[in-house]
């Protein structure tokens, strides 16, 4: 595929706001888990949580989509001059030539499950002050993200669970090929709900303690809340020579089972090859992989052999769960965003809160931040349904 | 940019299958409101068949038609997948549940909550390891669906299949957010000509308010009001008539998808 350039990103998460705060964090191999305090939720769990949501509120024009999902997506889009500079660049191509394209997996349903709890007692009507179509809908984020940034574009919202944000990409590189659009604003938001706490919980697939991906004692995920977005655009000659640059992408489908991950890794496989090919790459020209490495027995296990059998165990590799939590639908742009820090900063994250590597495990995996040069790196976000996506970033010059 | 359509599948209110449909979509006989009859699919294993919600076979139902009438295999197909609100059924049991003190919810729930679980289905039914992409624009998740749908196509070269359904939420949901009846719709596009194709569709996104085609029959047009993925109704309708038109299907806020109809053959 051509080669589409990332002007500007930001990013927010439990680990702090902004891509510094993210950064000064990975390199200090810093976790942002806390013990479970969200709401009333009584679960024997730590969280990142992203703190002041609870008072925080939206642009008050964007009332009507107030909710703890909208609020963080607006934090995000204050962030690293993210705004302004997508600002300037609709000056520049016109508000219908940007597009919008979020992912998200639970959107703000937190508002109706805190309206379910006030349901007419007679009737079973919900309360009058409930707003369903800027909250709860899943295309709410996308709508917010577009008149709060006054684009006129193509939008929509990608739900694939935790491959939303990663896939994201592929259809803005898409539209842009296509002609639809010139540019366009990819990412989003998940935020912590009861849906999400209480049903990991069921499936038994939370950690009691802070997250340990690729750990031999790991037993789980730590959910997370973030916010991220990119700005994609296509090369040209105002195109910096050492700009960031979405070089590929693959999706692929598990056809294996809902919520486990195919024991070999044959989905991750389809995806990684995928977005190898796209990218006219080989396994020797990726310097990093960033894992999706939730922490679960099932993932953490069929991700090293997918890895393994692809790339061999020279590849250094992490997942950065330890860190910020798995932040499910926005871990793909999370982890992207990640993903161009490494290559900004020549740094390759260690795995906080991981302790000893699984001895099963054969990939080369990094305990320690490390100082390296990385030019190419390879994202992985897989999601429940056998929804997979692998994204190869890398930098011009 | 222009794709080639192949194959169409239909299941709505009163609507079981493309063919036995055309007629009345045509404008040639009056619509007769009923129940959306589809039953779960024999291609999903025991276990995903009882587990398998109103979506899913929905999706199942209109897949298979659009496929099979564009003699692709399902298993090599990419699919693209567009609802409003996905399981509407389940998520409302799952909100029950978080509403009682217990807030125990079953992990089947759980999963099925996915707005991507038609697609998990889908591929666990079809053994499709091709991409599969899930999408939502609330009432305007069909012309997002095909406006992705056909970028794929023409721009990747391959065959892809638009499944886009919806259905009814129960109360008290249904108050904030009603939708008419149980719906589902596919497209089978393609990015060149076959002995298969049924007409060509150049698909094109205008930043502009304008007024969507209507469907003449009163019943039809308040389908098409009353459920995001019947909004397809008026394409469906210009392909039922087997004439050159251009349909004007409506998009996000201000915008419009304009679909101009060519027939093959």
């Amino acid at each position: 595929m051509q080669p589409l350039a990332i002007s500007h990103y930001s990013i927010v998460n439990s680990l702090g706001a902004g891509s510094q705060a993210i950064l000064d964090a990975l390199r200090e191999r810093r976790s942002g888990l806390t013990p479970c305090d969200f709401e009333t939720v009584v679960l024997d769990t730590y969280i990142g949580r992203v703190p002041g949501l609870e008072q925080a509120s939206v642009r008050p024009d964007l009332g009507a989509y107030d909710c703890r999902n909208n609020r963080l997506a607006q934090l995000g889009l204050e962030l690293d001059g993210f705004a302004g500079a997508v600002a300037a660049a609709r000056e520049r191509l016109g508000a219908a030539r940007i597009g919008v394209f979020m992912g998200t997996s639970t959107s703000g349903i937190f508002e109706t499950e805190l309206a379910f709890r006030h349901r007419d007692p007679r009737t079973g009507a919900l309360p009058g002050d409930f707003h369903y179509t800027g909250t709860h809908n899943t295309y709410s984020l996308a709508e917010f993200v577009r008149t709060y940034l006054e684009l006129t574009g193509p939008a929509f919202v990608v739900s694939s669970a935790c491959s939303s944000t990663a896939k994201a990409f592929g259809n803005a590189a898409r539209m842009i090929a296509a002609g639809v659009c010139d540019a366009a604003v990819v990412g989003g938001v998940d935020t912590l709900c009861l849906t999400t706490l209480h049903g990991f919980y069921s499936l038994e697939l939370t950690s009691r303690g802070p997250c340990r991906p690729f750990d031999v004692e790991r037993d789980g995920i730590s959910i997370g809340e973030g916010a991220g977005y990119a700005l994609l655009e296509r090369v040209d000659d105002r195109t910096a020579k050492d700009a960031l640059l979405l070089l590929g992408i693959g999706e692929s489908s598990d056809a294996y089972h809902m919520s486990t991950p195919h024991p070999e890794g044959l989905g991750a496989k389809l995806a990684m090859r995928g977005a190898l090919d796209r990218a006219g790459l080989a396994p020797a020209d990726i310097d990093y992989i960033n894992f999706h490495g939730t922490a679960t027995r099932t993932n953490d296990a069929a991700e090293d052999l997918a890895v393994r059998e692809l790339f061999g165990t020279g590849t250094p590799c992490s997942s950065t769960k330890g860190a910020t939590g798995h932040l499910l639908g926005a871990a793909g742009i999370t982890e992207a965003i990640i993903s161009l820090l490494a290559i900004e900063h020549d740094l390759m994250p260690g795995s906080a809160n991981t302790r000893a590597v699984d001895p099963e495990l054969k990939s080369h995996y990094l305990l320690e931040s490390r100082e390296a040069r990385v030019r190419r790196v390879l994202s992985n976000s897989f999601g429940f349904g056998g929804s997979n996506c692998s994204l190869v970033l890398g930098a011009g010059g | 940019m222009r794709v080639y359509l192949e194959g169409v599948g239909l299941v709505g209110p009163g609507l079981s299958g493309w063919e036995p449909t055309r007629a009345l979509l045509a404008g040639n006989v009056r619509y007769q409101p009923g129940p959306t009859a589809v039953a779960a699919s024999e291609l999903l294993p025991a276990t995903e068949r009882r587990r398998a919600g109103m979506p899913v076979k929905l999706a199942l139902a209109a897949g298979h038609e659009a496929l099979a009438a564009a003699a692709r295999d399902a298993a090599k197909t990419a699919t693209v997948f567009s609802s409003s609100s996905g399981d509407c059924d389940n998520v409302h049991h799952m909100l029950e549940a978080l509403s009682t003190p217990e807030r125990q919810i079953s992990p089947t729930r759980f999963h099925n909550s996915v707005h991507n679980a038609a697609a998990g289905y889908w591929s666990i039914a079809t053994r499709c390891h091709a991409p599969s992409t899930s999408l939502a624009c609330r009432d305007a998740s069909f012309s997002a669906g095909l406006l992705e749908a056909a970028c794929q196509a023409a721009g990747d070269g391959v065959a892809v299949a638009l499944i886009a359904y919806d259905h009814p939420y129960p109360e008290p949901l249904h108050a904030v957010r009603p939708i008419r009846a149980a719906f589902g719709i596919a497209l089978v596009l393609a990015p060149s000509t076959t002995d298969r194709s049924i007409a060509a569709l150049d698909i094109a996104f205008v930043a502009q308010e304008t007024a969507p085609t209507p469907m003449a029959d009163h019943g039809l047009e308040a389908l098409r009001n009353g459920i995001p993925a019947a909004r397809s109704l008026p394409l469906l309708a210009v392909l039922a008539r087997g004439s050159p038109e251009t349909v004007v299907l409506d998009y996000v806020s201000g915008t419009h998808l304009r679909v101009a109809v060519a027939p093959c053959g």
